[in-house]
């Protein structure tokens, strides 16, 4: 059984859900062109991570095992949902732009994927903590390559700007090429650092 | 077998209870954003606002207050007054039912029908900006059609010649993000102010080019590459409501009154 702090912090560079195990990568494209966006769809995912990771875990043991990955889709479905609504209400401007990309986190492979390796089979904290866990791995990427997203495409951080005028933004990054740069030099750098990451030839 | 049915119907009752606990409760809150928001957009299409401005909601509607909003007759382009011969307030009437509303509206056989939304209402809002000497600055008409898989509503707003294009925006609108969501990319919107709506002969010639509009074309912009079905969803909506089933008879009925000042 691994620790606490293992189960929490793991997943943030060690067996970061989107550099070592390249899920939800779809998501890590659309939505780092602006750090606010980022921030907001960060928290989004860890909330529906840890939310629907422990839902699945405490009714690990009444899950019949036929219908196991409807049941899971349900509540992962069903705290997007949630999210969605309290962005409405109270970020509307964010959510129009995130618009259909808070929706798609239903089918963002890490939540089904932590539900599946994870939740199914260990108790509710641990569930939890893996939820924020890879949660706070898929916010690291993401907002990594929203800030140099938005510092180069737009020579501003969170909507300040903070280049100067002269400098000549570069559209490449606010595009989809900029972002898939950037995760391959994250996961370069990443695997630099830990070498057991890389696959077997 | 039991148990299997029995968690299903666990499960789905659970999870619809807090998916419309939220729906329910947040709703108020999310109409006020939804109708703040219109506003907004009225404000933008108007030139009052910048559409990246950040405005508190009192801002907001202390701006608003210098939009005149009426309804008018579709048929012959009047103001329509309520009992005690007032100007109907378009902000007090649910439009969507209206243009339901089989009494109400007309429904559009398909040749006429280019905008694609089915029924038209018989009256419909505009909002005016006017200068302070009372001339109308910019005549600002909610529009509506169907792109490649949504309604897109939205404004378009005439100078006060009743013939440059303003400003065209966008409120609602369920396109393609990246591709035909590019409606709502400010470069491409900025193309449309000061293009021409009408032709010399005064019919609806304004539209979105396939490919890049050529440069001494008054009356065309830049398609949207990848999404010509709703570049040609937003030509034939803005056409639509230009010419006489949309806001043609009203816009007459400006220029009557715009000579007739003159003289």
């Amino acid at each position: 059984m691994k620790k606490p702090g293992e189960i929490l912090f793991g997943p943030v560079f060690k067996e970061n859900p989107i550099a070592a195990q390249v899920l939800g990568i779809c998501s890590a494209l659309a939505v780092t062109t602006s750090l606010q966006k980022t921030f907001t769809m960060c928290l989004a995912v860890i909330f529906v991570l840890a939310g629907s990771n422990a839902a699945i875990s405490a009714i690990r043991k009444w899950i019949p095992g036929s219908i196991r990955m409807i049941i899971e889709m349900t509540i992962i479905a069903s705290f997007v949902i949630i999210v969605d609504q309290f962005l409405k209400a109270y970020a509307y401007g964010l959510s129009k732009e995130l618009s259909v990309f808070v929706g798609l986190i239903i089918t963002n492979c890490i939540i089904m994927g932590r539900a599946e390796a994870f939740a199914i089979k260990n108790p509710v904290n641990p569930s939890l903590l893996d939820g924020i866990g890879n949660g706070l791995g898929y916010s690291v990427v993401l907002l990594t390559i929203g800030f140099f997203r938005e510092l180069l495409g737009s020579g501003t951080l969170f909507g300040f700007s903070v280049l100067p005028e002269s400098y000549v933004p570069n559209g490449m990054m606010v595009l989809a090429p900029g972002a898939f740069f950037l995760i391959g030099l994250f996961i370069w750098g990443l695997r630099t650092v830990f070498p057991d990451q890389v696959e077997d030839e | 077998m039991k148990q299997t049915v029995g968690v299903a119907l666990a499960v789905c009752a659970a999870c619809s209870i807090m998916v419309s606990t939220a729906a329910v409760a947040l709703k108020p809150i999310q109409e006020k954003n939804r109708i703040l928001d219109r506003k907004k957009n009225i404000l933008v299409a108007a030139g009052v606002m910048d559409s990246g401005d950040k405005l508190s909601s009192d801002e907001v509607d202390a701006r608003y207050a210098q939009i005149e909003g009426i309804v008018i007759d579709v048929e012959t382009g009047e103001t329509v007054l309520d009992d005690e011969g007032a100007p109907l307030d378009p902000d007090s009437i649910d439009w969507k039912e209206v243009a339901a509303d089989p009494k109400q509206s007309v429904e559009l056989s398909s040749g006429r029908d280019t905008a694609r939304i089915r029924r038209r209402a018989n009256i419909r809002p505009v909002y005016l900006l006017r200068s302070e000497a009372g001339q109308i600055e910019r005549v600002i008409l909610p529009v509506r059609g169907k792109g490649l898989w949504s309604t897109m509503r939205g404004f378009l707003a005439l100078e006060g010649d009743l013939n440059s294009i303003g400003c065209l925006t966008f409120y609602e609108h369920g396109e393609t993000p990246g591709l035909g969501g590019e409606i709502d990319n400010e470069k491409w919107k900025k193309q449309w102010t000061t293009k021409l709506a009408f032709d010399e002969k005064g019919s609806p010639a304004i539209g979105v080019a396939k490919g890049a509009a050529k440069n001494d074309d008054p009356h065309s912009v830049d398609g949207l590459s990848g999404a010509t079905l709703t570049s040609d969803g937003v030509t034939h909506l803005v056409r639509f409501w230009l010419g006489k089933d949309g806001y043609g008879a009203y816009l007459n009925v400006l220029r009557a009154e715009a000579s007739s000042n003159e003289e």
